[in-house]
C-alpha cells in the first residue's frame, strides 16, 4: 500500500510537468484548431535557457548556496524568454498562413519543430547537460512514503501556474477575448476584438508554461538535451487529447493521468512499456471517447 | 562538323589526362601513409567514452609517427563520430572501409555499437579491435574482431563475488539498461554468479538509455528491501539513478560496472554516488612505470587525468600497430594473424594475451568513490 502511494506521488510529479506542456497544446488548439507540434521543443528551449541562467546565477553567487530565490529568477527569466520565442514563432511562421488550409499550418509546425531540434543541437551541442542545482534536495517521510522538496516545488509551482491561467482565461478581458475567438474568429472580429493580438497572446502564454515545465523537469531530473522535447511533447499532446483537446481543465487532468499511468506501468509491469502506454491510451481514447474526458462533440462543419 | 569533332576529341583527351594525373596522385598518396579508421561516440549520451578513447589512440599514433611510423610509412588516423547511436556506427564503419579504404579499425567502447559495426568489418576482411566493449557476443562475430579488455562474464563474476563475499551482502537488486547489450549481458552474469554464491536476487527492474525518471523502478526496488543495487549501465543514467535512490532515503550500497568510468559519474551524481563501488580496467593511481608514464603524458597533452577508456584505447592502438609491423603488410588477413598471435604484450592496463576466442584475459580493479575521487578498493585476478 505504501509502495502504491509512493508510486502515486512519483506519478503526480511527472504528471504535473506533462499537464503544463499539455496546456499550451490545448490553448493553441482551442483558438486556432492547430496542433502546434513545435510546442515540445519550446519546452526544450525553456530548459536550456534555465540551464544557462542557472549557471550564471550559481557562478555569480558562488559564496551563497543554491537558493529558492535563484529558482524563481531562473523560472521567470526562462518563461519570459520562451514567451518571446512563442511570439516570434507565431508572427513568423503561423500568421502568414492564417488564411491558408489548416494542413499547411500543421506541416509548418512540424518544420518549426525540426528546426528548433536541429538548431538546438547546433547551438547547445548534442551532449546531454547537467542542469545546475538551484535547490538543494532534501527528503521528508510521512510513514513509509518519502517525498522530496523538489517534488513539492514541482507540484506546487504547477498548481500556482494553473490557477493563474484559470484566472487569466476566466477573469480578465484578454481571457474573455480568448474564449470568444475560440468560439468564432469572424464573429469576434466583427465585435471589435483584435484577433491577431489574441492569438499572439495565446502563443506567449502557452510557451511560457512550456518553459516553466522545462525548468521543473530540469530541477527534477537534472539531465537535459536538445531532443528532450520530443517524447514529453508527444505525451503532453496525448494528455491534451485525453482531456478533450481545447479544454483547459481537461489538459490538466489528462496530464496527471498520463503521469500516473506511466509511473504505475513502469512500477508494476515493465519499463519497456513506458512509452507504449501513452499510445495505448491515445488509441483507447480515439476508439471509445474521441472527444476526450471533458470534450464536447463538435458540430461537423459541412 | 570536323572541327567540332576535333575539338571534342581534344577535350576528351584533356579530361583523360587530368583524370590520370589525379589517379596517379591519389596512388602516390597511398604509398606514403597507412590509414587507420577510428569510430567513436564523440557526441551523445556516452560522449566522454568516445572522446577519451580517441585521445588515447591519438597519443599512440603520435608516438609511432615520431619514431618513423609503421613499415616506414606515417599513420594517418581517420576519426568518425557515431553520435552514440548503433545505426550511425554501422554507417560510419561502412564509409571507413569503402571510401577511406582503411587497413584496420579501432573502436567503440559501447558493445551495442561495436556489435553493429563488427559484421561489416568481418565481411570486408578488415581487422577491428575494440578497446573496451566487454559483451561476450562482440568477438564471436568473426575471426577479424578482437578486444583488449576482459569480458562481462568475468566482470559480472567479479562484481558478484565482491558484493557477496567481500561486503557480505546477500539481498541484491539489479537495475538494467535494456537498450544496451553491455548492460543486459553484465546483469545476467552478475545474477548467475551471485546466485551460485548463495545470494538472493530480490528485485530485477529495467530502464532504457536516455530515461531520466527512475523513481517508479526505485520505489519497486525499495519495497523488496535490498542491501545492494547493482546498476550495470552507463554513467549518465547511473548518476541520475544514484540521485533518485538518495532521494528515497534508502540504506543501500550501489555497485556498477566499467560503464561508470567517466568523470561525469561524480559530476552528475554528486554526493549521491559517495561510497559507491564500480569495476574498472585500471586506476590512475597505479604506481607501475607504464601507468605513471601514460598518465603524465596524458596530463601534459590534454590537461587532465584520464579515465580507463584512454589507456585501453592506447593499448589497442599500440597492439594493432605492433601487429601491422610484424605482419610486414597492410593485408587484412596478415594483420589478423599477427594480432591473434599476440602474447604478453605490455599494456598500460596490464599485459595482453589474445586467446583463441580473440579476447584478452586481464585483472579487474574495484574502485570506490571517496569524496569525489576514485580509490582502489580491491584488485581481482582472472
Amino acid at each position: 500500500m505504501a509502495q502504491f502511494v509512493q508510486q502515486l506521488v512519483n506519478g503526480l510529479s511527472l504528471g504535473a510537468i506533462y499537464a503544463l506542456i499539455a496546456l499550451g497544446y490545448t490553448m493553441v488548439y482551442g483558438i486556432l484548431r492547430l496542433i502546434n507540434f513545435a510546442h515540445g521543443d519550446v519546452y526544450m528551449v525553456g530548459a536550456f535557457v534555465g540551464y544557462y541562467l542557472g549557471r550564471m546565477l550559481n557562478a555569480g553567487s558562488s559564496s551563497s548556496s543554491p537558493s529558492v530565490l535563484n529558482f524563481f529568477l531562473v523560472l521567470g527569466g526562462s518563461m519570459a524568454a520562451c514567451a518571446l520565442l512563442g511570439f516570434i514563432l507565431e508572427r513568423a511562421a503561423y500568421r502568414p498562413l492564417r488564411r491558408a488550409p489548416r494542413l499547411n499550418a500543421l506541416i509548418t509546425a512540424i518544420g518549426i519543430s525540426l528546426l528548433l531540434e536541429n538548431l538546438g543541437q547546433l547551438i547547445f551541442g548534442a551532449d546531454p547537460k547537467d542542469f545546475p542545482t538551484l535547490v538543494e534536495r532534501t527528503s521528508y517521510s510521512i510513514g513509509i512514503v518519502v517525498f522530496s522538496n523538489i517534488q513539492i516545488i514541482v507540484i506546487g509551482t504547477s498548481i500556482v501556474l494553473m490557477l493563474g491561467l484559470q484566472y487569466i482565461v476566466h477573469r480578465t478581458k484578454m481571457g474573455t477575448a480568448m474564449r470568444a475567438v475560440s468560439f468564432s474568429h469572424d464573429a469576434s472580429g466583427l465585435m471589435g476584438i483584435n484577433i491577431h493580438r489574441v492569438i499572439s497572446f495565446t502563443f506567449v502564454l502557452g510557451s511560457a508554461l512550456a518553459a516553466a515545465a522545462g525548468i521543473l523537469v530540469g530541477i527534477y531530473n537534472p539531465k537535459i538535451d536538445p531532443l528532450m522535447g520530443i517524447m514529453p511533447g508527444l505525451k503532453a499532446f496525448v494528455a491534451a487529447v485525453l482531456g478533450g483537446i481545447g479544454n483547459v481543465p481537461g489538459a490538466i487532468v489528462g496530464g496527471l493521468i498520463m503521469g500516473v499511468a506511466e509511473t504505475l506501468t513502469v512500477g508494476y509491469l515493465s519499463s519497456t512499456y513506458r512509452d507504449a502506454i501513452t499510445f495505448v491510451i491515445l488509441v483507447a481514447v480515439l476508439l471509445f471517447r474521441p472527444t476526450g474526458l471533458f470534450g464536447t462533440t463538435a458540430r461537423a462543419k459541412v | 562538323m570536323v572541327r567540332q569533332m576535333v575539338k571534342s576529341n581534344w577535350l576528351r583527351g584533356l579530361a583523360l589526362l587530368v583524370f590520370a594525373l589525379l589517379a596517379m596522385s591519389a596512388c602516390s598518396q597511398n604509398e606514403n601513409v597507412i590509414r587507420i579508421g577510428v569510430f567513436n561516440s564523440l557526441t551523445g549520451g556516452t560522449a566522454t567514452f568516445g572522446i577519451s578513447s580517441t585521445n588515447g589512440i591519438k597519443m599512440a599514433v603520435e608516438e609511432w609517427n615520431a619514431r618513423g611510423g609503421i613499415l616506414g610509412k606515417q599513420i594517418q588516423l581517420i576519426v568518425e563520430d557515431d553520435q552514440s547511436k548503433p545505426e550511425e556506427a554501422a554507417m560510419v564503419v561502412t564509409k571507413l572501409i569503402n571510401q577511406n579504404r582503411v587497413a584496420a579499425i579501432l573502436g567503440e567502447v559501447a558493445s551495442s555499437r561495436t556489435l553493429a559495426a563488427a559484421p561489416i568489418a568481418q565481411r570486408a576482411g578488415i581487422p577491428l579491435i575494440t578497446p573496451a566493449s566487454t559483451n561476450p557476443k562482440v568477438t564471436k562475430v568473426g575471426s577479424y574482431i578482437f578486444r583488449v579488455c576482459y569480458t562481462d562474464s568475468f566482470q559480472g563474476a567479479v562484481c558478484a563475488r565482491f558484493a557477496v563475499e567481500r561486503l557480505g551482502l546477500k539481498r541484491l537488486a539489479i537495475l538494467t539498461d535494456v537498450k544496451n547489450d553491455y548492460s543486459i549481458g553484465l546483469a545476467d552474469y552478475f545474477k548467475r554468479d551471485a546466485q551460485l554464491l548463495g545470494a538472493q536476487i530480490v528485485s530485477e527492474e529495467s530502464y532504457s538509455e536516455g530515461d531520466t525518471d527512475f523513481r517508479a523502478q526505485i520505489t519497486s526496488i525499495k519495497g523488496t528491501n535490498p542491501d545492494v543495487i547493482f546498476v550495470p549501465g552507463y554513467y549518465t543514467e547511473a548518476g541520475l539513478i544514484a540521485k533518485q535512490v538518495a532521494e528515497q532515503n534508502m540504506n543501500v550500497r550501489l555497485i556498477g560496472g566499467d560503464g561508470w568510468d567517466s568523470p561525469r559519474t561524480v559530476e552528475i551524481g554528486g554526493t549521491a554516488v559517495e561510497g559507491a563501488f564500480f569495476c574498472n580496467h585500471y586506476s590512475a593511481e597505479d604506481t607501475s612505470r607504464m601507468v605513471r608514464t601514460f598518465v603524465a603524458n596524458h596530463v601534459k597533452k590534454y590537461g587532465y587525468v584520464p579515465d580507463a577508456m584512454a589507456p585501453l584505447s592506447y593499448d589497442a592502438a599500440e597492439l594493432l600497430f605492433t601487429a601491422i609491423q610484424k605482419a610486414g603488410s597492410i593485408d587484412g588477413s596478415k594483420i589478423r594473424d599477427a594480432i591473434s598471435q599476440t602474447r604478453d604484450f605490455p599494456g598500460v592496463c596490464g599485459n595482453i594475451t589474445i586467446d583463441a576466442e580473440r579476447n584478452a584475459r586481464k585483472a579487474a580493479i574495484m574502485l570506490q568513490i571517496d569524496q569525489g575521487k576514485l580509490k582502489v578498493y580491491d584488485v581481482i585476478q582472472p
